[in-house]
């Protein structure tokens, strides 16, 4: 791997540290730069500390480091919060002239850059952020135009005037650095040509929502699945589809059914608590045989948790949630890429199958801006399957014999037509009682256990059907096993890289149904499954699954796994291993 | 199926278990006859409903339906709508499911004003759990679940709507079938959330609010010379609570549904089979 460049931005929330940092990281992207970002935020709104933070590299970079190259502290706290990360050659970008005693340690080299008065000689004081940019650059060998570019994005719809202010801006504070520091900062950014996009993990499941045909969405704030509303919000009306913030998940989980069940793919989104909400519902919709999408953007929990920070905790819940025993598909995408996939077979799943469908992700993908050549989202690859919808054509087949329309139909695979209303001769009633063929309400033993065994029996078709395959890395026939899933993957991958063993790497984007891992964990000397919570609660599948005991690295701090840590709890973990069976 | 649908279309071969004298049978009678009254066939109505005696509504009915859990009709009834403002949809359930468990739900359905007419068997009472208080029982109502009294005062829907903003509020008597059905069918009419909160005794378990007690005290507004689009007299007597009405109390005649306001134009169940044309301007957004 080549060198990499590590900057952060930081500062008070509502310090404007976010648009701050995404700026910079379009002007990398749009360099041709491979970018992956991180945030430090905590759950309010003015206050407390905020940081965002990029990894940029000409290769590709799909993890985050424990390190600092460059730090724009907008306050001391900035500096005291990332020690650990600052290492001798660090160049710190502080504004000597504000009120706080700016502190920076001996080690690190401080760069006194006046960024307010200068960005108050540029046109006004809001804009010593990117003054700082401008001094960025100059550190980073980072050619200045291409942050033009990202600044003419950002503010060009609201006037060539505020663009060329903010582009003077960034000027004066690189001149500052040129004129005031004759230190060789040792940077030299490379750019390439490149094109490449730009976007977080709830960007791509709103797009790969809006590419799948979704056109109802319901759902109630909360992080970090709100971008996901935000990001269909106004573009889903331009398909003919409508957003709804709903009162609460409960309605918005019911009125994305009501949708659905008007022949409209429909979804909502939320994260822990509103899953806990919505699972009244859960059994509701597969008990009607209702095709649904609802992402899990996970976050720390239980209860209100740690809203802000990272965790895997709700596998268990999008298994098991629910009371009685319900059908259901669970899809984990390991990248961000991948949730734009994932979500839009989601759709198709939902729609083949009649049966909810859950897309699990999570806080670190949700905030995490990461580049892509736009190829990755291939649209010509895009198929819509709509399963056995039925029309005036063909409804007579699914009539009984006084011409009434059979919801429920049993054909074997489990997979009943679908009449949209409107459709004639179809009107049929659906209920989360027990109920027949035709939707009725029933309470006799044998239809109950043929409706129960029919749906059931869709999961059974699916796993047949449809591929399950995990995701394979690194050398099969090693005897060291990693298995993970969710957003992992990148940091193990890199991780691998640098391991002095060799290993063979699983990461799997099926929670249910799920690949058969029985062989590839019996083939190894020792399986270790990497997950961020505490219980390890993937580790407790595959041990049923494959009937053997697997080892468990877990992380449950709120922060996400990075490639270094990785490294060294792998090796320890299949040492220890190796020791034991000597 | 056309516009001549007549109203036993829209019966189910299914035979209702309500109990002999129950009051939802004079309230679905007059759903049936509002509905075919005002055109509508089984193919194009879709009826949510909830849980409770009530609930079962959907079940008796045949026409698109779905019978949910208690108190969420409301929200299906939107996604419904909204999906394909071409449907009529009506919702209907009991008070316990609509202004208990459901009350969040409905203050926010009257005031979004999706085109749909929700009927609310007000019993007074919880029927299928057998007999405990509901939130518009009276505060001196001995039940199981409350043999000195509620000692809460109750829910007055009405009220609720009005002050959340509502377009259209009326009131029925079940077993007043023509006014009922009359009624129901101007809800259908009306562009917006519709509310007729319709009085349909439980002869079970209620022997307080009986049929003779809602003949003798209902008023109809068609008697009292009432001006539903006057606001003022609308608030006084839906604020009076000495008196229960019979009628529509309150029409907005401006009235514009949620699903226009938001520029839906047609059932959103027509999608490519591929990604749409422009997909790659979407991912373009993200240079
Ligand atoms: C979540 C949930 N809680 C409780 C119940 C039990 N329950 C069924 S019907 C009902 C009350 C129904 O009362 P109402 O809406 O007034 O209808 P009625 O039976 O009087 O027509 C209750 C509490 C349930 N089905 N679901
Ligand atoms: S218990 Fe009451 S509400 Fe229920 S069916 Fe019997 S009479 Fe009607």
């Amino acid at each position: 791997m080549p060198e990499d460049l590590n900057w952060a931005v930081g500062g008070e929330a509502g310090d404007g540290i976010d648009s701050t940092g995404k700026i910079f990281a379009q002007a990398l992207s749009r360099a041709g730069r491979h970018v992956f970002t991180s945030k430090d935020f905590a759950s309010r709104i003015r206050g407390g500390y905020t940081a965002y933070k990029i990894r940029t590299s000409v290769d590709e970079l799909n993890s985050v480091v424990d390190r600092l190259d460059i730090l724009v502290a907008l306050t001391q706290r900035t500096i005291d919060e990332n020690l650990d990360e600052l290492h001798e050659d660090s160049v710190v970008i502080y504004d000597g002239e504000r009120s706080w005693d700016a502190e920076v340690p001996d080690e690190q080299i401080p760069l006194d850059v006046p960024l307010k008065s200068l960005a108050e000689d540029a046109g006004g004081a809001i804009m010593q952020n990117v003054v700082a940019l401008g001094a960025a650059c100059e550190v980073a060998g980072f050619p200045i135009e291409h942050l033009d570019s990202a600044l003419e994005k950002r503010f060009g719809e609201k006037g060539q005037k505020l663009v060329d202010n903010n582009q003077e801006a960034a000027r004066k504070g690189r001149d500052y650095v040129q004129e005031n520091y004759d230190h060789d900062f040792g940077y030299s950014l490379e750019t390439t040509d490149n094109d490449y996009v730009l976007l977080n993990g709830d960007e791509a499941i709103g797009m790969g929502a809006l590419v799948g045909g979704c056109r109802f969405y319901a759902g109630y704030p909360i992080t970090p699945a709100t971008n996901v509303m935000e990001y269909l919000t106004g573009r889903i009306d331009e398909y003919g589809g409508t957003v709804v913030q709903a009162e609460d998940e409960l309605s918005a989980i019911n009125m994305a059914l009501g949708a659905a069940r008007s022949g409209a793919r429909a979804m909502t989104a939320t994260s822990g608590p509103g899953i806990d909400l919505m699972t009244e519902t859960f059994g509701l919709i597969a008990t009607t045989e209702t095709p649904l999408v609802i992402a899990d953007v996970m976050r720390s929990g239980p209860s209100t948790g740690m809203p802000t920070k990272q965790e895997q905790g709700d596998l268990n819940m999008t298994l098991y949630g629910g009371h009685g025993e319900i059908p259901r598909f669970v899809l984990a995408p390991t990248t961000i890429a991948e949730c734009f996939h994932k979500t839009i077979e989601a759709f198709n799943l939902a729609e083949k199958y009649q049966t909810p469908v859950y897309v699990v992700s999570d806080l670190a993908m949700a905030v995490t801006e990461q580049t892509f050549s736009p190829e990755e989202f291939d649209m010509d690859e895009v198929e819509i399957d709509r399963g056995k919808v039925v029309d005036e054509d063909n409804i007579d087949q699914y009539l009984d014999e006084q011409d009434r329309f059979q919801p429920h139909y049993d054909a074997g695979d489990g997979i009943s037509p679908r009449a949209f209303p409107g459709t004639v001769e179809g009107a049929h009633m659906t209920t989360g009682l027990e109920h027949d063929e035709l939707g009725r309400r029933t309470e006799d033993t044998d239809e109950r256990v043929r409706q129960v065994d029919k749906r059931n029996r869709k999961v059974e078709t699916a796993q047949n059907e449809e591929d399950w395959s995990p995701r394979e890395f690194g050398n099969e026939d090693a005897e060291n096993l990693v298995l993970t899933w969710g957003s992992n993957e990148g940091a193990i991958r890199e991780a691998m890289q640098k391991l002095d063993i060799d290993v063979r790497f699983i990461s799997v984007p099926y929670m249910f149904p799920r690949p058969d891992l029985t062989e590839a964990v019996e083939s190894a000397e020792t399986t270790v499954v990497v997950e961020c919570n505490a219980t390890g609660q993937f580790a407790d599948v595959v041990e049923r699954d494959t009937l053997t005991r697997v080892e468990r690295i877990n992380k449950y701090n709120g922060i996400r796994f990075n490639a270094d840590e990785l490294v060294d709890r792998i090796t320890e973990t299949f040492a220890a291993e190796s020791e034991a069976k000597v | 199926m056309s516009s001549q649908a007549h109203f036993t279309d829209f019966k189910s071969d299914k035979q209702p278990t309500w109990c002999p004298g129950c009051g939802d049978f004079g309230t679905m009678n007059g759903m049936m006859k509002a509905l075919a009254n005002t055109g509508n066939s089984p193919d194009d109505t879709f009826i949510c409903a909830g849980i409770g005696c009530s609930g079962k509504i959907g079940t008796y009915m045949h026409s698109y339906a779905l019978h949910g859990v208690h108190g969420r009709a409301l929200p299906v009834g939107t996604g419904v709508k909204l999906a394909n403002p071409d449907l009529e949809v009506m919702v209907a359930g009991g008070d316990g499911d609509g202004y208990s468990i459901g009350a969040g739900h409905f203050i926010h359905a009257v005031r979004r004003n999706v085109d749909m007419t929700y009927v609310v068997m007000d019993n007074r009472i919880y029927g299928l759990t057998k007999g405990q208080f509901s939130p518009t029982s009276r505060e001196d109502f001995e039940t199981s679940t409350s043999p000195e009294g509620t000692k809460q005062s109750p829910v007055h829907p009405l009220a609720l709507a009005m002050a959340a903003g509502g377009s259209f509020i009326a009131q029925s008597f079940s077993s007043d079938a023509q006014r009922h059905t009359e009624i129901i069918e101007q809800a259908i009419e009306h562009d917006g959330f519709s509310l007729v909160n319709t009085y349909s005794p439980c002869v079970t378990f209620n022997d307080v609010d009986t049929y003779d007690f809602f003949r003798d005290s209902l008023v109809d507004l068609d008697e009292e010379d009432h001006d539903p689009t006057d606001y003022d007299q609308a608030r006084q007597r839906i604020m009076d609570f000495d008196n229960i009405y019979q009628g529509v109390l309150y029409q907005d005649d401006d009235s514009v549904g949620y699903e226009k306001r938001l520029g839906i134009e047609g059932p959103m169940n027509e999608i490519p089979d591929g990604a749409p044309e422009d997909a790659m301007d979407l991912v373009r957004e993200f240079y």
